[in-house]
């Protein structure tokens, strides 16, 4: 058995511990938001967050994520608000086919995360890992542009949030 | 009482262009009782088959186009709510089941006929008959940039205006005043004089008793409330947390996963399978043999995927096995010559006589252009779920084609179409990949063997090296200019005609042109590809172009714009382009600008590109966009074409390369076939001209002239002329400082 949590739950998962943890993350714990491009860690469609990096999950195996903390795409929204990365997204319409753009999120987030205003050299550093076969590469570019400086998890702002929900 | 009769649906298509062809209005009897799953609620009313209102006054479009990130369900169903009238908070839609009724008769309107104009006494018996052609073909195709222009122009708003038409004629009779009377706005019917309003949702079941409109009265340009605005896609909240449920995610219950493994070489068969390790692996459920693959099951892919590499197989040695991609082009010169050894080349277009315009020819301009085999590389790989019980087959995919994908697999599998349901999803990219249904089919007959649900997920190396390829082409120029420079004479020939028939044609005026072809096949599977026949032609007569200009010491620009005197569209297209790029302005050392002008799929776009080559490395700086849709119903929409497709066709000229040898495809996965990237990626400038005339198509005309504009651009700045595609080939560390050489 390997343990890890995934987007703040514990899990459990009984497979061969080479079995990549894409395929864990969608086939034993039905989380289908991460995706399988290529296999070999060339387009970035399974990026994920382990322990707040992001990872290419198809080529890491689930040994490697043992007692570890997931987070992916389902798990980026909080109180039923979306991330301002998701709602960036909306936005500025980017996403066409869709197939890539649960990875492409989840590496802005993290590009977001260490530097909250990302300049253009910045993005392609980030970004450069995941294909978009829709080529939305501009508007993914503003949109992230847009969101530089906003942080969803700052807990002063979710402090200020459940005060509103709960009055 | 309705006369939803098929011939009397038939006919009300035929006098305003077709649409209501496949909606037919739910009526005991009716073959389209299949189309009653589609009204859900008892006291929901289908109006037509493709719009439905229900009692809380929400309007429900059916489409029958897939989505493949195009937008083309949300805009079709501004064309329909727009004319209903309807308030578009309270319209949504669903995708229309795989069902002949669906049939998109205009699509294989457009492969038979290509553009040709009909004459108007004709159209009523052509649209009859294409209609039946296309039921008969089971073309519910999403392709041919078609949604918008066919299905939403004769389809989806004339089913609007017909349902409002029905609609304010049941008022009338619930009101007793005349229809001219009534007014709609918003989802409402108001009558003035007595200030009477009431919502649609009234009025729905009456009218749905109604006969449907001749002729229903569609909106003028000016009257648009819907069309025309950028509204937000339907499809992409989904898109953005993971909730949208593509092929390869849907979730069948006791589904096994496979994996599998085709013939390297295509035509190549089984002949050998060893695998007994295989079978002896974790989680294997049976190793399948196809003809010409292999397959594992397992109860995950990780597992099927060990498995399968564990099988040893062997393959038949077909004659094909021992040819290269050297001696597929060399065959195409062999054929294009012997063509005309032999005076049996297909004609494509004569006009003139270029021996007139060789014989005055004060400069001669001959070159020949190739391009490679392209796979199209869906982000999502191909995949299908199939259940089969009872002699029912169920299907889960995200497909193009699915009422084709529906007849093939009851044609595999030996049962009756009707007994095989398609469930379609969004998908993972399409680009023409997924109007083929060859994933289908092996996830079908896998199913069928191991006897129980199987998702079949094809490898990223199995998707590139059995996809149906766009075609390597090779083409050939020659052309005379006369001593002050103008074209007198275009000849071109070229291998393997496809579509759309008219790829290869120019609208330049040139007086003598001879525009032919060779049949030369080849053993490499192939099928259309993001703006098919013109994602080679574009390249090859816009690259010509522009050696026309370079000999005729012309200014790339003007040059074209000269010979546009009759073709004023297209004139208008180019300027609004080259203005907007700043054309004639004075670029930095290393840089150059080329433009390009493609008509496709009846919308014309003119790009303008800026790029660096340092140290042989080229950099796209900008690229200028200008297109003439006729209109744009989702302005944002036609953009996000216009920037999907340059980037497509960008890929395709710097990077893409699909090469043979030994018969089998030498790519496989993304590290050696190359995309744009975010770092590569230019920045591009969308300008849209809405010049009222017949509407194009979106999803392809992007593609076609990034090429050509990237690689004039490219001689701009290095005087090397790329005859040969993918750019990443040539050697661009010199520049060549004196114009080419003319031949």
């Amino acid at each position: 058995m390997i343990e890890f949590s995934v987007n703040g739950v514990r899990q459990s998962v009984d497979v061969e511990p080479d079995t990549p943890l894409l395929w864990v993350v969608r086939e034993q714990l039905g989380l289908t938001g991460t995706k399988f491009g290529c296999g070999i860690a060339q387009c970035g469609a399974c990026t994920i967050h382990l322990n707040g990096n992001p990872v290419r999950s198809c080529v890491l195996p689930v040994s490697a994520a043992a007692g570890g903390e997931i987070l992916t795409i389902e798990g980026l929204a909080q109180n039923g608000e979306l991330h301002p990365v998701q709602q960036a997204w909306i936005d500025h319409q980017v996403p066409q086919c869709g197939y890539c753009q649960s990875g492409q999120i989840m590496s802005a987030v993290a590009l977001l995360e260490r530097n909250p205003a990302p300049d253009d050299a910045a993005i392609n550093e980030a970004m450069d890992g995941n294909l978009c076969r829709c080529g939305m590469y501009g508007r993914i570019r503003k949109a992230i542009k847009s969101v530089a400086g906003v942080s969803h998890f700052d807990p002063a702002v979710d402090a200020v949030r459940e005060e509103v929900q709960h009055g | 009482m309705g006369k939803w009769t098929r011939r009397g649906v038939i006919t009300a298509g035929v006098v305003a262009g077709g649409a209501l062809v496949v909606g037919v209005a739910i009526r005991p009897g009716n073959r389209a009782q299949k189309l009653a799953p589609l009204v859900t609620e008892g006291n929901e009313t289908l109006v037509s088959a493709w719009v439905k209102i229900d009692p809380s006054n929400h309007v429900t479009a059916i489409i029958p186009h897939s989505e493949m990130g195009q937008g083309a369900q949300t805009a079709l169903t501004q064309m329909l709510a727009d004319e209903l009238d309807a308030r578009w908070d309270d319209v949504s839609f669903i995708e229309a089941p795989a069902h002949d009724e669906y049939a998109n008769y205009m699509l294989g309107k457009g492969f038979l006929l290509g553009p040709a104009e009909v004459p108007e006494v004709l159209v009523g018996t052509l649209d009859g008959a294409f209609m039946q052609i296309a039921k008969a073909m089971h073309l519910q195709i999403t392709g041919g940039s078609l949604s918008v222009r066919a299905t939403g122009q004769y389809g989806m708003r004339l089913a609007g205006a017909a349902a409002r038409e029905m609609l304010m004629d049941a008022a009338a009779e619930s009101w007793s005043v005349p229809r001219a009377e009534l007014a709609t706005r918003e989802g409402l019917i108001r009558h003035e004089a007595s200030g009477r309003e009431a919502p649609y949702a009234e009025f729905a079941a009456a009218a749905g008793r109604m006969a449907p409109p001749y002729t229903p009265q569609l909106k003028q340009p000016e009257e648009f409330r819907i069309m025309g605005r950028s509204v937000p896609r339907h499809d992409i909240p989904a898109k953005v947390d993971g909730t949208a449920v593509f092929g390869i995610d849907a979730d069948v219950p006791g589904a096994k996963i496979a994996a599998i493994k085709a013939a390297p070489v295509f035509g190549a068969q089984l002949s050998s399978v060893d695998d007994s390790a295989a079978r002896s692996m974790p989680g294997v459920v049976d190793v399948v043999q196809l003809e010409d693959a292999v397959a594992v099951v397992a109860d995950g892919y990780w597992q099927a995927k060990n498995a399968l590499e564990a099988v040893q197989v062997g393959w038949t040695k077909p004659a094909q096995q021992g040819v290269s991609q050297a001696q597929i082009f060399e065959q195409f010169d062999r054929d294009m010559a012997q063509a005309v050894a032999d005076g049996n080349e297909k004609q494509d277009v004569s006009l003139g006589d270029v021996n007139l315009g060789y014989a005055e020819a004060a400069t001669m301009v001959e070159a020949t252009y190739r391009v490679p085999y392209l796979a199209h590389a869906c982000m999502e790989p191909m995949n299908a779920t199939v259940a089969i019980e009872d002699g029912n087959c169920q299907v889960w995919i995200g497909s193009q084609n699915p009422l084709g994908t529906r007849y093939s697999i009851a044609e595999a599998l030996g049962l009756d179409a009707d007994n095989v349901t398609v469930h379609n999803h969004v998908m993972g990219g399409g680009f023409g990949r997924r109007a083929t249904d060859d994933a289908a089919v092996q996830a079908a007959l896998i199913a069928q063997a191991v006897g129980q649900p199987v998702k079949l997920i094809w490898s990223r190396e199995e998707d590139v090296r059995h996809d149906h390829y766009r075609p390597a082409i090779t083409s050939r120029f020659k052309a005379a200019l006369d001593a002050n420079g103008v074209p007198l004479a275009w000849e071109n020939q070229y291998v393997d005609k496809h579509e759309p028939a008219e790829a290869p044609h120019i609208p330049y005026g040139i007086a003598n042109q001879h525009i032919h072809y060779a049949d030369s096949p080849t053993h490499v599977p192939f099928g259309a590809w993001r703006s098919v026949d013109h994602s080679q032609h574009g390249f090859f007569t816009e690259s010509f172009v522009d050696e026309l200009a370079n000999a005729a010491g012309k200014d790339g620009y003007e040059f074209r714009r000269a010979l546009l005197a009759d073709a004023p569209r297209h004139r208008n297209v180019l300027e609004t382009a080259a203005e907007k790029a700043g054309w004639g302005s004075t670029l930095a050392e290393g840089q150059g600008r080329g433009i390009s002008l493609q008509e496709s799929f009846g919308s014309i776009v003119a790009q303008v590109v800026d790029v660096t080559v340092v140290d042989g490395s080229v950099s796209v700086d900008r690229v200028v966009c200008a297109v003439d849709p006729g209109m744009a119903v989702t302005p944002d929409g036609l953009a996000a074409q216009m920037e999907s497709g340059i980037i497509f066709g960008l890929t395709a000229a710097l990077h893409g390369d699909i090469q043979i040898d030994a018969g089998a495809v030498v790519q496989s996965n993304f590290h050696d076939y190359p995309m744009v990237r975010m770092s590569d990626a230019p920045e591009i400038e969308v300008e849209i001209i809405n010049s009222g005339n017949p509407m194009g198509g979106a999803g392809e005309p992007g593609t076609p002239g990034i090429g050509p504009a990237l690689t004039n651009a490219i001689f701009a700045a290095t005087g090397t002329r790329i005859r040969q595609l993918p750019v990443s080939q040539y050697d661009l560390t010199f520049s060549v400082n004196e114009a080419e050489e003319v031949i």
